[in-house]
């Protein structure tokens, strides 16, 4: 392993458009770095400020909400 | 098909479809969710159709596939669709309600049961071919499927160019097969099925632009096809959407666009106009530029026909915000330039200067017709076609063929869009289920129910079932290490691995392991819950435990297929996927789905043709309509038109129909009737009508919207001062009584646009140059010495209606463009009116002195719409209601159990109002059907004690489904909110902006949420 800086992101994914974005990514076999972790949400209007301030405080090294 | 005499037998309850693609689709599940047995019968080894082919659809710019794909899956899933691929009807008998049909199966040479989809064999096969799906563009295998996410997802395999068959050796695939699935043995069969009424969807075909070789196509490598460059545009497509040309894979920085390839041709082509190629030009203009920037679209067109919904607007942002370049010209001839493999155009410019001009890569917009056997597929059928090969069907019966109980949509009817073809799609549901009404339920399957396993008190025992994919996971992922992974976490049972996790064994195992380790939640790392979660949450259903104890870690599409470079990146990230999933499941709840008595009646608002229709086939299907209607007539705008494009009386129509209604034992009719209230969600509307003072409570479970237009009256061109000029209505009134005085006119001008496609109501109203041209002819039938000018922006005469263009033309009826920049001035002489304005092509001032100048005037939405607002339902910025979806759910509304039809929806033709109507009448019934509508189980659920009563949730709710409550609790007033889980949609906001904690949404909690983000951040 090197020193790179390895940042893992918490990515919140609209079910019923950017996580259908990743899966279809995954089926044209697009690639992309492995730091990312999609949580499925329902909509991005679910996503409470909290959960972005608590990722980040519990560790993690970025946020994406994509929707 | 051979006509049996009538036997008077019992109905059948299920419903043919020849055809898979958005319009099939589309009356396949209206009908199957309405209590009707499907067949559907489709030639090609996938359903999907044109649509799949799509990159983007205009005018939103929506993934075609992401659109399409979960009704396919949908489809694929339904308990009352049967998929019958490869699949051709060889002869029909019987009579309407009562269909004996043999349809003939070719072989797929591939078991369909034991084959998981998974592909190693298509991977693995060394046999290439040109792709028809991806339009010789790419490679395709000798097993393969049309597209990746083609389904039934089992492949196929192409005899005539399969080495095994064709040398006898090789078995590639059977060898890679891990299912066994190859099956070399497969032959033609034929079965015969019973149903009681047949819809016919057999898509297009696209002109053939070899047939004009002054174009260049199959001669010049850089001239490609419409077809071919959506399938360059894609992401999935042979470039994996990067712009390139395909002779020499250089990036293009001039693109031409030549419209009406093998459309609006009398000659050499089709004489019809295809109605969708002015909009997909633009749409890939506008695409091929997002990818690339540097890209120059232009597009050389003869008419610019955007005549749909918001389709002008989107013309006028491809030109500013894109600037794609719109030039009317006819191209002569396309050469390439030697050495660069650039092309010179040659065209006639607007003033007739011939002039060239150099492209990198040339498109070809060609044109729909009908396919190439339609002769021989409509005497199966025994149906009659036009002249030019479509079904034909009639000005008030869009969706009939000329064979009882045989009905069609989509292209074979006529050229038209996807929104269209699924309105008809919907039509011929509505038409099919009025016939075989008393046969609803008696082919339908009915899924058994396993009573449900209490797991509240029992500590959660996680089962993790971690999948293959054959090479697709493991190819990538170590699979045992992440077995291992799971069997370390806290709670979990069980972990296995499964070559295919969704294949029936697997299932069988599954059911097995939560009998024997008495597992309670299930984690099933593979694919995507989007396609999947579905096949496992049946499987937890049928051992008793609740569909909603299901977790997936997407280890497939989201991880080894993106990742397949990175191995030991990929598996670390699978175990995190997998140890977030198994942190969610821990906390997951067995959840219900709410559960509401349907009240199966519905209220139809507005007595015009669509409303009508509405109300007259779920009348006819058995519910109890209540039309009303605010006049005191019904009828509608038909009310004042004299023909129908075809040349049919509405006059006489509208009376019949008018008539129906009135006789029709299940509607009732309230005149002068308005809405005041609407209460209620779907199954249970309480609305309150008004009817001269009177008020009254209607209960019903749906509400259609039919609510209409209205014509505009200008305050220009001396209309309303001067008695010579009239709106094209008022001249049909004219038509209506038999005016004597037309005849005796000496010159008629019609003014094109008149309050359309301007600054202010910047939208085509559709139907009036169709219109203007048809009572051109009428006046010039009554009288041909008679001169008739048409003062036009664009002739939009799309589809069939091109011939009635090509026919006035041919009668001496004079067209004349104008702009809309320079005036037309109208002098109101003493005998005649003088008519001054510029013509553009001309290049001078005109001068015309007429008798009689028709404005043909746009259609406008009300400007006060009161049933918007009681329904709290969206419009345009033109006043026209906005659907759920602009392509597949053109009659929805994202409220459920509101309908829209007609003129309410946008400015259209009859037939079209018509097919609309049916179209809303046949979504109302998918719900009309049950006893019960079901809400989601996912949707938001309020904590009483945390809730303060602060009513944040309640501003933000775009659904309106929550109320703020007032009880008293130990002696003081409580303040809470609460849900109405008929209309929460589980999307949260609610939670989002609660500062108290005092509402979730089941199955997404902030706790539930955050175990995910704190195992996404542990070290694995």
């Amino acid at each position: 392993m090197n020193d790179k800086f390895n940042p893992l992101i918490i990515a919140f994914c609209c079910n019923w458009c950017a996580y259908a974005a990743a899966d279809l990514a995954g089926v044209s076999r697009l690639q992309y770095p492995v730091n990312t972790r999609i949580i499925r949400v329902m909509c991005t209007g679910m996503i409470h400020p909290n959960m972005v301030i608590d990722s980040l405080t519990k560790g993690a090294d970025g946020v994406l909400i994509c929707g | 098909m051979n006509n049996k005499l009538s036997i008077n037998t019992a109905k059948q309850g299920s419903v043919l479809i020849v055809g898979g693609g958005i319009g099939g689709m589309q009356a396949a599940l209206d009908l199957a969710n309405s209590g009707f047995n499907v067949q559907m019968v489709h030639k090609d080894s996938g359903i999907g159709g044109t649509m799949a082919m799509l990159d983007k659809t205009f005018p939103t710019g929506d993934c075609s596939m992401c659109m399409i794909s979960p009704k396919m899956v949908e489809l694929s899933r339904h308990i009352n669709i049967d998929m019958h691929t490869l699949a051709n009807v060889v002869s029909v008998e019987g009579e309407p309600g009562d269909f004996k049909v043999k349809v003939k199966l070719m072989p797929r040479y591939v078991d369909s049961e034991k084959c998981t989809g998974c592909g190693i064999c298509e991977e693995k096969c060394p046999k290439k071919l040109t792709s028809e799906y991806e339009q010789g563009l790419t490679v395709r295998k000798a097993i393969y499927s049309l597209f990746p996410q083609a389904l039934p997802n089992t492949r196929v395999i192409d005899r005539d160019n399969c080495i095994y068959f064709q040398k006898g050796k090789c078995k590639v695939c059977e060898k890679f097969c891990t299912a066994n699935a190859i099956l070399w043995e497969d032959t033609e069969k034929e079965i015969e099925l019973n149903v009681g009424a047949i819809i016919l969807s057999p898509g297009l075909e696209r002109y053939n632009p070899v047939i004009r070789p002054e174009l260049g196509f199959g001669r010049w490598p850089n001239v490609v096809t419409s077809i071919q460059f959506e399938r360059i545009l894609s992401a999935s497509g042979p470039y994996q959407g990067t712009v390139m040309r395909p002779g020499d894979k250089k990036h293009p920085k001039k693109v031409a666009w030549i419209q009406c390839v093998g459309s609006r041709d009398f000659n050499n082509a089709n004489p019809w106009c295809s109605s969708v190629c002015c909009m997909y030009a633009t749409k890939q203009a506008m695409i091929a530029k997002d990818h690339d920037p540097d890209i120059e679209p232009a597009i050389f067109y003869i008419d610019m026909r955007t005549f749909g919904k918001d389709f002008d607007k989107y013309v006028t942002r491809a030109q500013e915000d894109y600037g794609v370049r719109y030039q009317r010209a006819l191209i002569s001839m396309v050469r390439e330039e030697p050495d660069t493999g650039n092309l010179i155009l040659r065209y006639a410019e607007q003033d007739g200067k011939l002039s060239t001009e150099t492209f990198d890569m040339v498109v070809l917009s060609i044109g729909f017709q009908p396919h190439s056997d339609a002769a021989s597929f409509s005497k199966i059928f025994g149906i009659e076609l036009d002249k030019d090969l479509f079904a034909k069907t009639g000005s008030f019966t869009p969706v009939e063929t000329s064979q009882p109980g045989i009905y069609v949509t989509g292209i074979y009817q006529g050229p038209k869009d996807i929104p269209e073809t699924v309105m008809q799609g919907s039509a011929v549901a509505g038409k099919a289920m009025e016939l075989l009404n008393e046969a609803r339920g008696t082919k339908a399957r009915i899924k058994e129910i396993v009573p449900e396993r209490d797991v509240k008190n029992e500590d959660p025992r996680i089962g993790v079932f971690v999948c293959h994919c054959g090479f697709n996971i493991a190819g990538t992922i170590d699979i045992q290490a992440a077995v291992e992974h799971a069997k370390s976490l806290p709670n979990v049972t069980y972990a296995g691995d499964y070559l295919f996790a969704c294949s029936k064994d697997s299932q069988d195992k599954m059911k097995e392991m939560i009998e024997t380790d008495k597992l309670n939640r299930i984690v099933v790392a593979a694919c995507s819950p989007r396609t999947h979660d579905v096949l496992f949450q049946e499987t937890l259903q049928d051992t008793g435990i609740n569909k909603y104890l299901f977790e997936m870690a997407n280890i497939r599409n989201q991880c080894s297929w993106v990742h397949s470079a990175d191995k030991q990146g990929a598996t670390k990230k699978a175990k995190s996927l997998i140890q977030m999933a198994v942190s969610k499941a821990c906390l997951l709840e067995p959840l219900y789905e709410q559960e509401v008595a349907m009240n199966r009646s519905a209220l139809v608002i507005g007595g015009g043709l669509a409303g009508m229709t509405a109300a007259k086939n779920l009348a006819d299907q058995g519910y109890h309509t209540y039309l009303i209607e605010k006049s005191n007539a019904l009828g509608g705008q038909a009310l004042n038109l004299y023909k129908t494009w075809q040349g049919d009386d509405v006059p006489e129509y509208v009376a019949e129909s008018i008539h129906g209604i009135k006789s029709n034992p299940n509607i009732d009719v309230l005149l002068n009737t308005r809405l005041k209230k609407a209460d209620g969600f779907v199954g249970n509307f309480q609305s309150i009508v008004e009817t001269k003072g009177k008020e009254q409570q209607i209960d019903h479970g749906v509400t259609i919207i039919a609510t209409g237009a209205t014509e505009f009256k200008p305050d220009q061109y001396l209309y309303g001062k001067d008695p010579r000029v009239l709106t094209a209505l008022e001249l049909d009134r004219k038509l209506i009584d038999k005016n004597d005085s037309l005849k005796d006119m000496n010159t008629t001008v019609f003014i094109q646009c008149v309050g359309s496609r301007n600054k202010e109501n910047p939208y085509c109203s559709k139907v009036c140059c169709t219109h203007a041209v048809q009572n051109a002819i009428e006046l010039k039938t009554l009288n041909s010495a008679m001169f008739v000018f048409i003062l036009y922006r664009d002739i939009r005469t799309f589809g069939r209606r091109e011939e009635l263009y090509r026919e006035a033309r041919e009668k001496g009826v004079i067209f004349i463009r104008y702009d809309i920049d320079t005036e037309i001035n109208i002098n109101p002489g003493k005998t005649d009116l003088e008519i001054n304005f510029i013509s553009p092509d001309l290049q001078q001032g005109v001068k015309i002195n007429a008798n009689m100048l028709v404005l043909s005037t746009a259609m406008r939405a009300p400007q006060e719409n009161p049933i918007a607002q009681l329904f709290k339902l969206p419009t345009n910025e033109d006043g026209f209601f906005i659907e759920a979806h602009v392509k597949l759910r053109p009659m929805d509304f994202a409220a459920d159990g509101v309908f829209v039809c007609g003129l309410a929806h946008s400015p259209k033709p009859i037939d079209e109002s018509i097919a609309q109507g049916l179209g809303a009448a046949s979504r109302a019934v998918t719900l009309l059907s049950r006893k019960k509508a079901f809400g989601s189980a996912i949707v938001s659920k309020p904590i009483d004690e945390n809730c303060d009563g602060c009513a944040f949730c309640i501003d933000t709710c775009p659904f309106k489904a929550l109320t703020l409550l007032e009880y008293m609790k130990n002696g003081d007033v409580k303040k809470t909110v609460e849900t109405n889980e008929v209309l929460c949609k589980g999307c949260g906001s609610c939670m989002a902006t609660c500062p108290k904690l005092g509402i979730f949404v089941s199955g997404f909690t902030i706790n539930q949420l955050n175990a995910q983000v704190e195992a996404a951040l542990e070290i694995v």
